[in-house]
């Protein structure tokens, strides 16, 4: 048996102030100085923190918001001075996909790389757009796995990137088929090119350090290639240099140290493939589809063509179809996707990746559930540095979370740690649904529940048509 | 106690020697309505009284107020805290003791509170908490006129969305007292005894270490003051519950942790739990700080050191495994009905149905959005289908199967007001499992920090000695008897304006519900 896959983290505690959520606003005026606040009421000692924090602070324009919201000194106050607000901050951060809630619960995963746990039932919205709108199942009884996380039998999370072969071949007993290449990466997850609108060039061999501590593998654009530096050689294996449609292709001696190329949908795809191949032989080559209007029905095609061995279909950062007026969502799409090529019986052959809108360990799953081999990720990972989605950097101002000038200790930590702390949910969520290798979840929405189906199958029953 | 086993049960045939020298004297708990004021100096109210300095200190305003809210203490020169939490708010423009209209000096202002966007969630709406803390209080629905829209959350979908069809006039007028609210818990006809209990609900488990001894002696004294149930949890047993056996349920969880014969021969109902609706397919979670010495005693386990409870039982792969679990449990105690404790997967019914076949009494699920004293967020959210769903999958079921009165079906993961209960129960319950509600009548707010550091500092969910000093036995006590008292008038009141005698009948009734999101138009055939 392989060695049980294993992230190796260290807490990284954040650079700057956490916005947090809830602040305490104090009227000074009137107070009785009783001291009730910061001596009695306050059971995470906030208030003495709050004075250090203070003390220490090498600059002016930062705040303290650390309150837990238990309103225990709101309460006690003797006066009944104070007020809890929420950080305005707070609810700025963001946009409509990537709530402040999001970005809180990725700051802390960036930061102690576990698995985020809380008191109290689920206090959110009962179901929602896109991944809310489906649950994971869980196996009560009879499950093939024990303990979970925590026990001692192995989940595997690992997965091959490549085509495979519908059947094996023999000719008088001599096995005779030609097995094609495949990458195996310990993780479903591939780290993707950031947007444009995001670009940070100095984080590019950060990512290469990252891929290469967790196994996985990084998307750079062969435009950047020699970003990652002196040290880029020794991580080739971690490293899909993304060509585009046509741009020119890399010289012989790094294609023969690459295990996966990407490149950029066009009418010449299985051409660039045959000269890739021409190349190295065992590289795998995947090929990016954009999912605009015309996307899935693109790869659907590409699919059913033999050169292809692995389609990447990307949606935009929220995970919505491309210039589209009415757009589709990702799970929607790569389960059509999904659906289609297993109704022409090609499913298996054909690596799906899938990119846009995985913002949280519970899309990772999802998503494979609803059809994808394996997915990329972005954004999370630029939020793991207490980026939080501000845009200033689009619009050239400065980035209140100084990415520009980050220490790559830091950032090569905090990122490593919110892989692990989504490796670890991804192992949560499978032991729950007693499926021991990924590659078993995907597309196995058997053991997902979809809120159309529930809402038909019960309330649509017994209450009619849903308006 | 023991002259009620003798009359009902025979307890010679029925119990073992030595279940019978387990038993210790039971203690009565008088069910009783007092007000029990909130414990915080200023509590949370919806509207905030402002005092201008062109007080001249006539009081007018306290003289005029009904409810108490301005204060002048004799021997004080200044008015003391409004008490904001009484004030019914702008409702009360339309009577004639409106305090900031009747202030010679125009010195009152009132606004909105708006730290209310602070405490609570979709869920547990700010209006829900305040609800809640009224009946807790008071032991009466909240007033009309406090306009507290608390039937129903905001979550947008279940419980939130359904609504009774209340007639304009009931085909049969029905009082109070013809209302009958009890339900039995032994459908099976096994020559088990009969357990009737006076309110379609019993109290969730919470062990020993997610919340502290006085919060379940609380939740057990009330139990008792209503002749219905509460659940020891995966923690264990303390002695102080003794006295109050007859109401206890001893859970047996996969940590087994506090499991021994001599917990499962004291006590009527013995609950398998073998899933929990905020973390189905985990076990149990109690994480390192609240592993205090005193816990870990109990638990015979370190202090210090987080316990992860494994999951599943590890002796159970099968139904047939379970029907040996069972069998063990039924043996150990020849009075006990057993309950099947499972969250809601896809086959639910089936596991449901499968659990009846194995012998249990009563098929407790608990939906994907229960309560818990530390859940990982990921599971909470994501794993296993809302209890709304479940309830009519596994009714629907049961009576396709032809078994639906050989077992009871009991539910929880979500239920917050005496409307859910009712709903749940017209879907296809026969009862329900409450738990955050019994807390927030204690005083939770849902700020969700229970599972770490020192606990709730609230003192409810918390084993730090100091923490639990914040709330006294009697108090709790009190509070939980007056929300359950509120909850069944409220109950009572439902069933007052359908017609319908006994709760009982009103299982599976979803011809008086509709859906705010469906066009009703579905013929039923009741």
């Amino acid at each position: 048996m392989p060695d049980k896959y294993h992230i190796e983290t260290k807490k990284a505690p954040p650079r700057l102030p956490k916005i947090g959520k809830f602040g305490v606003v104090d009227w000074r005026e009137d107070c009785a100085g009783c001291h009730n606040c910061v001596k009695k009421a306050c059971v995470y000692d906030r208030y003495r923190q709050e004075a250090q924090y203070i003390k220490n602070l090498n600059e002016v324009n930062t705040f303290f918001f650390e309150c837990m919201g238990c309103f225990s000194c709101v309460q006690k106050c003797t006066k009944g001075l104070l007020s809890l607000a929420i950080n305005p901050a707070y609810e700025q951060m963001g946009n409509g996909y990537y709530t402040p809630d999001i970005i809180l619960t990725t700051w802390n995963q960036a930061e102690t790389a576990s698995d985020p746990v809380s008191g109290a039932g689920y206090r959110g919205k009962f179901t929602g757009a896109g991944f809310d709108a489906m649950w994971t199942d869980m196996s009560e009884i009879v499950r093939p796995t024990r303990d979970g996380k925590k026990g001692r039998e192995y989940i595997s999370t690992a997965v091959d990137v490549g085509r495979k072969l519908s059947l094996l071949t023999f000719e008088k007993g001599e096995f005779t088929s030609v097995l094609p290449p495949l990458v195996d990466i310990p993780i479903p997850l591939i780290i993707d090119m950031l947007p444009r609108s995001y670009y940070f060039p100095q984080l590019i061999p950060i990512f290469v350090a990252v891929a290469a501590r967790t196994g996985t593998m990084v998307i750079i654009d062969w435009k950047d290639r020699e970003l990652p530096g002196a040290e880029k050689e020794k991580y080739l294996s971690n490293i899909i240099f993304y060509l585009g449609k046509d741009g020119a292709l890399p010289p012989g001696e790094i294609m023969r140290k690459i295990r996966l190329v990407e490149i950029g949908d066009g009418d010449n795809v299985e051409e660039r493939i045959k000269e890739l191949k021409s190349l190295n032989p065992r590289i795998v080559v995947a090929v990016r589809v954009a999912l605009d209007a015309h996307g899935e029905q693109r790869a659907i095609e590409l699919a059913h063509q033999p050169a292809i061995e692995v389609i990447h279909v990307v949606a935009d950062i929220n995970g919505s179809q491309i210039g589209v007026e009415k757009p589709g969502f990702i799970k929607d799409i790569v389960r059509d996707i999904h659906t289609s090529l297993v109704k022409d019986g090609i499913r298996d052959e054909i690596t799906i990746i899938s990119g846009g809108g995985i913002a949280l360990a519970e899309h990772l799953a999802k998503q494979i559930l609803c059809g994808a081999d394996l997915v990329t990720v972005d954004l999370p990972l630029l939020i793991a540095l207490e980026c939080r989605l501000c845009q200033n950097c689009r619009d050239g101002f400065t980035c209140p979370a100084k990415i520009e000038g980050i220490d790559a200790t830091y950032a090569i930590g905090r990122m490593t740690n919110l892989i692990a702390a989504w490796h670890d949910q991804l192992i949560e969520m499978m032991g729950a649904m007693g499926i021991r290798e990924v590659r078993r979840l995907r597309g196995e929405t058997g053991r997902a529940l979809f809120f159309e189906d529930l809402e038909e199958e019960t309330f649509g029953r017994l209450f009619g048509t849903r308006k | 106690m023991a002259d009620s086993l003798v009359q009902e049960n025979k307890p010679k045939q029925i119990l073992q020697e030595n279940t019978i020298n387990t038993l210790v004297p039971q203690v009565e708990v008088p069910r009783v309505i007092k007000t029990a004021p909130p414990r915080y100096r200023n509590e949370i109210a919806k509207y905030i009284i402002r005092r201008s300095s062109e007080c001249t200190l006539c009081g007018k305003c306290a003289q005029v107020c009904p409810y108490g809210v301005h204060v002048l203490k004799p021997g004080y020169k200044n008015f003391a805290a409004p008490r904001q939490h009484v004030c019914i708010g702008p409702s009360c423009q339309q009577t004639g003791h409106y305090c900031v209209d009747l202030c010679p000096q125009k010195a009152l202002k009132m606004v909105e509170n708006r730290m209310l966007k602070c405490p609570g969630d979709y869920r547990w709406t700010p209006d829900m908490l305040l609800a809640t803390w009224k009946m807790a209080e008071t032991g009466a629905p909240p007033l009309p006129e406090y306009g507290y829209d608390y039937h129903t959350g905001a979550s947008g979908g279940g419980f939130d969305r359904l609504r009774f069809k209340f007639p304009d006039k009931p085909e049969v007028e029905l009082t109070e007292d013809e209302i009958d609210t009890s339900i039995e818990l032994n459908h099976r006809d096994d020559g088990r005894p009969q357990i009737k209990i006076d309110v379609p609900w019993y109290g969730g488990g919470m062990s020993f270490g997610s919340v502290s001894n006085i919060t379940q002696l609380s939740k057990a004294r009330a139990a008792t003051a209503f002749n219905t149930f509460t659940c020891t949890g995966e923690g264990g047993y303390m002695e102080r519950m003794r006295p109050y056996d007859e109401h206890v349920i001893t859970q047996v969880a996969t940590g087994l942790f506090g499991v021994r014969e001599e917990t499962i021969q004291r006590v009527r109902i013995v609950e398998f739990k073998y899933a929990q609706g905020a973390k189905p397919g985990l076990g149990g979670h109690l994480l390192a700080d609240k592993v205090t010495p005193t816990v870990a005693k109990m638990r015979e386990t370190v202090t210090g050191i987080s316990l992860f409870s494994p999951f599943p039982f590890h002796s159970v792969y099968s139904i047939e495994d379970h029907k040996k679990h069972m069998d063990w449990i039924k043996h150990v105690n020849r009075r006990a009905l057993i309950s099947t404790k499972v969250s809601t997967p896809a086959d639910v019914d089936m596991v449901a149905v499968g659990s009846y076949s194995a012998g249990t009494h009563i098929v407790h699920l608990d939906g994907g959005y229960g309560g818990t004293g530390a859940a990982p967020d990921i599971a909470k959210k994501n794993i296993a289908m809302p209890i709304e769903y479940a309830i009519v999958k596994v009714h629907r079921f049961l009576e396709q199967e032809g078994i639906r009165d050989k077992v009871t079906l009991i539910c929880s993961g979500g239920l917050r007001t005496s409307h859910d209960i009712a709903k749940a129960i017209a879907l296809g319950a026969d009862g329900v499992v409450i738990g955050t509600a019994e807390l927030v009548a204690l005083g939770c707010l849902r700020c969700a920090r229970c599972e770490s550091g020192r606990g709730c500092p609230r003192g409810i969910a918390t084993t730090d000695p100091e923490l639990s000093e914040m709330v006294n036995l009697d108090w709790g006590t009190q509070r939980i008897i007056n929300l359950y008292s509120a909850w069944r008038k409220e109950l009572v009141d439902i069933l007052i304006r359908f017609g319908i005698r006994s709760v009982r009948e009103f299982r599976g009734r979803t011809d008086l519900l509709t859906h705010l999101d469906y066009t009703n138009d579905v013929e039923h055939h009741q």
